[in-house]
């Protein structure tokens, strides 16, 4: 088991789920496929899907829904 | 005059460009900032500048109530709204009208008329102006995967409040449709404050026409079309005035039926009519009226010495129109270049950051509309328009050299922006020709990556 840190890939406004009213793309111990869709992120008007590059067990967002990320700053963390 | 402070409510170029046309009217200006946007050109040029939230537009620029509130915190006595936000929100008229502010802009019921996009169809079907088929409102998946039976594929989803190319999407097939369709609506939720989305057959080789209009509640005129033809992903990238491909006689019955449109609805400030035009056939279809200024306002004011904002002003001040119909003349053609923050290289990567250096052609017949200068750090949160190149000749031909010689002086250094796209295309024989349509461009792209190693930025 490894905890694998996500990294941000461009800047903008990350959101957790595809609307307000929707619930997260993933929580606490849900699995991930390679591909699955994690959060989306918002740069000059255009969304961005943000994607599971590999597989495993989803722990936890390291940014809060609607903040503000830099490329590189950690999104989430991933147990592979 | 009966305005005597304007509140900005915008940012960018177009906020700019406000200050400086009321600037010259003789009014103050009082400019909204986000938290993200204290450093912006516009909050340095105005008379005062008002925070009214946090980065995101959904707190700031799109929040009625903080708008409001700005505008009598300042004392201003007219808001202006620019291009997308709170531009064409009716209920956002009505809350400026209901403070004893002025909107500059059309009446809370034309927007709510001609200002949705899926309304504004069935206006003018019932004005006898044809339409290309589509929905008859408002759709959801379900509906919309339905009508694709009637209509036929692909179909174009668009923002029911859009405008400017924002949420729109072309769908292939219907699990495109389903697929498509909730993305459309999160960007026009986020851009309009309004998901609804209607869809309508998508014509693949149509040229993008577009009129332009002034009234004063009573009166209304033309003041000449634009061709919007060069698009990527609904997104004008490039536009002409006058539209070239048209014959005098197509140009004067479109110009006519748009002015008497406007008329027919007692049109109040500046809107534009959007056609598609078949040109093999001359025949042409409404798709949307844009109750607001637009991006591409200042080719038709280069073509007609038409200042369209100080009219819009001193239409929402009360003055009837100052030009007749008679009076407003073509003269020569104008292009208009937009200078994105988004790199060509790769596939139009969105790319803010701080604008190191900026080198701007200083020619005559060429205007550059922007909110640049160097150090500014361009944010990620809005729109990536960082600027419009708009350069005048006596005909398209020298419009196109001095185009050409303008965009070689035009420097942004820093960050990619899409001059380099703007180069290449200023050289292209078809551009050169205008054998082009909306889809034109797209595919130019496929067949002709730019290469970076041969193009700087």
């Amino acid at each position: 088991m490894t905890l694998t840190t996500v990294p941000a890939p461009i800047p903008g406004v990350f959101y957790r789920s595809e609307s307000p009213d929707k619930p997260p793309f993933k929580s606490e111990g849900d699995a991930v496929s390679k591909g699955d869709v994690v959060g989306l992120i918002e740069v000059m008007k255009t969304f961005t899907q943000i994607e599971a590059e590999e597989s495993g067990h989803f722990v936890r967002y390291l940014v809060d829904d609607e903040d503000a990320v830099m490329p590189g700053q950690p999104l989430y963390e991933l147990e592979t | 005059m009966g305005i005597s402070k304007i509140l900005v409510a915008n940012r960018g170029e177009i906020a700019v460009r406000i200050i400086r046309a009321a600037r010259e009217m003789g009014i103050a200006t009082a400019q909204v900032v986000s938290k993200a946007d204290h450093e912006m050109l516009a909050a340095r040029l105005a008379d005062e500048k008002i925070e009214v939230g946090p980065a995101q537009a959904s707190k700031s620029y799109l929040k009625i109530d903080a708008i409001i509130d700005a505008a009598r915190a300042v004392g201003a006595d007219a808001i202006h709204p620019g291009y997308g936000f709170l531009s064409e929100n009716a209920d956002f008229v009505d809350a400026v009208e209901a403070a004893g502010l002025t909107f500059i802009g059309p009446r809370a019921d034309t927007i709510r008329a001609m200002g949705d996009k899926a309304a504004a169809r069935a206006s003018a079907a019932a004005a006898g102006i044809r339409t290309v088929p589509g929905s008859e409102g408002r759709v959801d998946a379900a509906d919309a995967a339905d009508l694709a039976a009637k209509l036929g594929l692909p179909l174009m989803i668009k923002a029911a409040a859009g405008g400017g190319g924002r949420g729109i999407r072309v769908a292939n097939t219907v699990e495109e449709l389903k697929r498509m369709m909730p993305l459309a609506s999160a960007e026009a939720l986020a851009a309009f404050g309004d998901g609804g989305l209607y869809v309508e057959r998508f014509i693949e080789r149509a040229r993008h026409i577009e009129v332009q209009i002034l009234g004063d509640g009573k009166d209304a005129v033309h003041v000449f079309e634009r061709e919007c033809s060069l698009q990527r992903r609904r997104q004008k990238v490039w536009e002409e005035a006058p539209a070239a491909c048209l014959s005098q006689s197509v140009r004067a019955e479109l110009c006519a039926s748009a002015a008497r449109l406007a008329k027919h609805v007692n049109y109040r400030g500046a809107g534009t009519l959007e056609f598609l035009y078949d040109e093999l056939t001359g025949e042409y279809f409404f798709i949307e009226m844009n109750t607001r200024i637009q991006v591409e306002h200042p080719v038709t004011e280069m073509v007609t010495g038409i200042d369209l904002v100080k009219e819009m002003i001193r239409i929402a001040a009360g003055e009837p129109l100052s030009v007749q119909q008679d009076v407003i003349v073509l003269s020569g053609h104008a292009i208009e270049c937009r200078i994105n923050a988004e790199d060509p290289h790769a596939d139009f990567r969105p790319t803010p950051g701080k604008v190191e250096e900026l080198r701007l052609p200083e020619m005559s017949h060429v205007r550059f509309d922007t909110g640049l200068y160097p150090g500014y750090i361009v944010p990620p949160y809005y729109d990536s328009l960082l600027g419009k190149l708009i350069v005048w000749g006596e005909t398209r031909a020298k419009a196109l050299e001095k185009l050409r010689q303008a965009l070689a002086v035009l420097e942004v250094g820093g960050i990619a922006t899409t001059a380099p796209l703007h180069r290449r295309l200023a050289l292209d024989p078809d551009v050169g020709a205008l054998r082009v349509h909306t889809g034109w461009l797209e595919r130019w792209l496929e067949d002709r990556p730019l290469e970076p190693a041969k193009l700087a930025s």
